[in-house]
């Protein structure tokens, strides 16, 4: 009985310490940066080192990865509907309304809204992909940039607008004085209604 | 030249020797363990990573040093002074090479096995003086196990002192190569003065002798308290033994003790068991490999080397076994370890009486 344990001690001891030696002296060269879904891709790691050097080394990821937000502001209606399906809130939209239509997209949609603000903040998203579904012309979508280490918090709110407080005060003004006017022109063809009645 | 400033010299130089092999050890540990489970390991700081425990070591330098308020301030003062001390001291009976030795000790083996017992007290006082329940309970753990273990250990070892009749560690290594005076036979049969080299070595003087090897090798893991032995600090129980409480370079010393105790272990064995400082390689015939690669400097490199890589499989063998439990710790040492090293001395009687 003690002959079998110890005998048995020293081979699972032998086995294990081969095992440990086989690793050892396995290729340590750099890992190769395949993508998972290469056939070969578990079969490598048994025989190489399983440390990717992350910022020098990076394994790919796929084109539609649901990462980070992105928008083609260009071609933003600024509908609102993102903002609006998004479960955390994490999407701030505020709109000025345009004197008349002024450009399209790239789908042909009319442009009405200018975007004075397009906040998307990534510290409360929860990459669900709602927004991306819900717009009508494509333009938020996910991309597949992983790496966005920020030092401050405030630095994952994206700001998506191009407009300078000027252009928005003077979008603001412009829309302000048309309204105006209309008012101005409802009121006198009021006054004609009066007047001719 | 004046002795006293000799003496401080060979001091200094153990120490400085101490330090060094335990940045290398640490930096061969990281690098080993990661190889073996198919990482990396360091590789940013220095070349390969090589300058990673000297960094390590300065953080250790600059932290702050707690001491717990419900402490026993002397104690978790001096634990690890002692820890550190007793191991460092083991160090100056061991011969580096023929004629170079800290201190010509006649009872050198007998002294090393006495000071490296201090450092159980030292385990001892710095798992109370804690006041840690995880600190105590290592420190019980490693006293248990270190006391239990010097018993097969120093069998095995007086097996071999049995076989050499000195206790004198530069005698030991004189006799087990081509400078030995008496008739040197492997296995006892075949007569190797003059050949030397591996077949000369303790460990094939006699059959039993690879046996005693075997029980002090595994002794010796428990006592520097590596795996598969290393219950006194059991990082997934214990948080970290006897060591939990100890920060900067208190924590420093325990660690260096570690390392330290990991190389005199190994090179004890290397002077009883593989030859000390005598070549592995030996004559043959008219091609003398063995008096070619033998002197100071070779000396000097075989220690190393032989102890280097006893170390290696220290190491090798902390990455591939589990931990072993309490009970079957002192199963292993009591029920096994200890009647088989009593068996070893017995023969070596026999073997020094009759076959010798």
């Amino acid at each position: 009985m003690l002959l079998k344990n110890t005998y048995k001690a020293f081979t699972t001891a032998w086995q294990g310490l081969m095992l440990t030696l086989r690793h050892f002296v396995a290729g340590k060269g750099k890992r190769t940066m395949t993508s998972v879904k290469a056939t070969n891709y578990f079969t490598e790691l048994e025989n190489k080192t399983n440390t990717i050097q992350y910022p020098k080394q990076q394994l790919p990821v796929p084109e539609v990865g649901r990462y980070q937000l992105d928008v083609e502001i260009d071609d933003c209606i600024v509908c609102d509907l993102c903002a609006k399906i998004c479960p955390v809130d994490c999407i701030s939209i505020e709109s000025i309304k345009a004197t008349s239509s002024y450009g399209q997209t790239s789908d042909g949609s009319k442009k009405m809204l200018y975007a004075e603000k397009f906040d998307i903040d990534m510290a409360k998203c929860l990459y669900c992909g709602l927004c991306t579904v819900v717009c009508p012309t494509e333009c938020i979508v996910m991309t597949n940039q992983y790496d966005r280490s920020v030092y401050t918090l405030g630095d994952l709110n994206y700001s998506f607008s191009d407009m300078s407080p000027e252009l928005v005060a003077e979008k603001k003004e412009e829309y302000e004085q048309q309204q105006a006017a209309k008012l101005a022109a409802k009121q006198a063809a009021l006054k004609a209604k009066e007047r001719g009645a | 030249m004046n002795p006293y400033i000799l003496y401080i010299i060979v001091a200094v130089g153990l120490f400085t020797f101490a330090a060094l092999f335990a940045l290398f050890g640490v930096y061969a540990e990281r690098k080993l363990s990661a190889f073996i489970q198919d990482r990396l390991g360091p590789t940013e700081t220095g070349k390969f990573g090589l300058l990673q425990t000297l960094a390590d070591a300065l953080k250790l330098l600059q932290k702050e040093s707690i001491t717990p308020a419900a402490a026993d301030k002397v104690l978790f003062l001096l634990a690890p002074i002692i820890i550190f001390v007793s191991v460092y001291m083991g160090f100056a009976c061991l011969p580096w090479a023929p004629g170079v030795v800290p201190s010509k000790a006649s009872i050198g083996l007998y002294y090393i096995f006495a000071i490296i017992s201090i450092e159980t007290l030292g385990i001892l006082m710095a798992g109370w003086g804690s006041n840690n329940k995880y600190s105590i309970l290592g420190a019980m753990r490693s006293v248990a196990q270190i006391i239990s273990y010097e018993i097969p250990a120093g069998f095995a070892l007086i097996s071999v002192v049995m076989i050499s009749q000195t206790l004198d560690l530069q005698q030991i290594s004189l006799q087990q190569g081509i400078l030995s005076a008496e008739k040197v036979k492997f296995f006892g049969i075949w007569d190797v003065t003059h050949i030397g080299g591996l077949l000369s070595w303790n460990i094939f003087k006699a059959p039993h002798l690879i046996i005693a090897f075997v029980i002090y090798f595994i002794s010796s893991l428990a006592e520097s308290n590596r795996a598969p032995f290393d219950i006194p600090e059991a990082e997934s129980e214990l948080v970290a033994g006897f060591h939990t409480e100890f920060t900067g370079m208190k924590f420093g010393f325990v660690f260096l003790a570690e390392y330290s105790m990991m190389f005199l272990v190994s090179m004890i064995a290397v002077v009883l068991f593989l030859g000390a400082w005598n070549t592995p390689f030996p004559n043959i015939g008219s091609i003398k490999f063995a008096d070619w690669t033998t002197g100071i400097v070779w000396g000097i490199i075989w220690t190393f080397a032989k102890t280097l890589v006893l170390v290696a499989i220290q190491i090798w063998i902390r990455w591939t076994l589990p931990r072993l439990r309490v009970d079957q710790l002192m199963n292993l040492c009591w029920k096994v370890l200890t009647p088989l090293a009593f068996l070893c001395m017995i023969i070596s009687g026999i073997w020094r009486l009759w076959v010798m």
